[in-house]
């Protein structure tokens, strides 16, 4: 993908964030956006308290965050040709989130097959080597055709 | 105890424990989510909201609301257990539920949540089983689902660390 074509991307995936009302609920930004990669970020909120005694965010919102920067990291994959849906998601809680801090979570495409993008991702408020949670996750996925040519004609081919 | 307790106060008692544990987490008002108590069974209800809405072209609920949606169904479900037997007991009301350590809940040690079908504008309904529930660790599997009850629109399994309780009564 060239720069042009990432920035490219990146400006459409981003007006199609602006447009989720769930995202916006949660003010979620977009902090970077590479090739298959992505770190997008949430303000902590009291609304969104899941421990009122520590004032802990809930885990949930969290895995919301995590979801959408993975669904956006695959979006960013140099073959993705089509919207994704999330297809499982395991969320692994190492701690709790500090309260009162912004909490950015960090995606990775590190497998697309023809059909499912691979996912892992993790969540931290200012050192990643120090995570909340971690997930990984699968994703629907469907390839150019540009890119496996030969193969996707003669895949085609035998399904007619 | 001589006389049978009322009706009305058994349903009082749980009823204002119930209350207690959901009302004192903003998230679950965040996202709007309701308990319907049928005896001991619990059936969470998230409400249709637009804010809920993750893609709006299909339109379809983000998987993110789903997912916090059965781990708050899971949260409740566990906690609830067990207050359900001091209460049965005697030990718990509403009046010192707050005291009783009762409404420390679980932490998520992991949740796995299966997208089976988009999540439609309509409301939610989901039911938490708790499969097993030792003093440190339980395992609860969670059902989520919409119009028909028997059209899972996402399913989950998960592992919670339980809070250690003060001693009650």
């Amino acid at each position: 993908m060239t720069e042009e074509e990432l920035r490219q991307r990146v400006a459409v995936a981003k007006k199609f964030m602006s447009a989720l009302p769930f995202c916006h609920a949660l003010d979620m930004r977009i902090d970077e956006a590479g090739i298959s990669e992505a770190v997008m970020s949430m303000p902590y909120d009291p609304q969104i308290v899941g421990d009122p005694e520590t004032g802990v965010v809930h885990g949930g919102a969290v895995s919301a965050l995590m979801d959408t920067c993975c669904g956006f990291a695959v979006n960013l994959h140099p073959e993705c040709v089509s919207p994704t849906a999330t297809i499982d998601l395991r969320m692994d809680y190492m701690r709790s989130a500090k309260p009162g801090e912004r909490i950015f979570a960090k995606a990775h495409v590190y497998k697309a097959t023809s059909t499912v993008a691979f996912v892992r991702a993790i969540a931290y408020e200012d050192d990643p080597e120090n995570p909340v949670a971690t997930a990984t996750g699968a994703f629907v996925f469907s390839k150019s055709r540009k890119a496996g040519k030969g193969k996707a004609a003669d895949k085609s081919g035998a399904a007619a | 105890m001589n006389k049978p307790e009322s009706l009305q106060a058994v349903k009082q008692r749980r009823d204002g424990v119930l209350a207690a544990l959901v009302d004192s987490i903003p998230y679950i008002k965040f996202l709007n989510i309701t308990f319907d108590r049928r005896g001991d069974e619990l059936t969470a209800v998230m409400q249709f909201e637009e804010k809920l809405i993750g893609n709006p072209a299909i339109p379809a609920i983000h998987g993110g609301a789903t997912a916090s949606f059965l781990e708050t169904a899971a949260l409740i479900e566990l906690a609830w257990q067990r207050a359900w037997t001091a209460m049965e007991d005697d030990k718990l009301d509403a009046d010192n539920v707050t005291a009783s350590g009762y409404l420390r809940l679980p932490k998520t040690i992991d949740f796995t949540v299966d997208y089976l079908r988009s999540g439609l504008p309509r409301d939610c309904y989901a039911r938490a089983r708790v499969n097993r529930s030792g003093r440190r660790y339980a395992s609860v599997h969670v059902e989520a689902w919409q119009d028909n009850r028997a059209r899972l629109f996402a399913q989950a399994t998960g592992h919670f660390l339980m809070p250690r309780l003060d001693t009650v009564g």
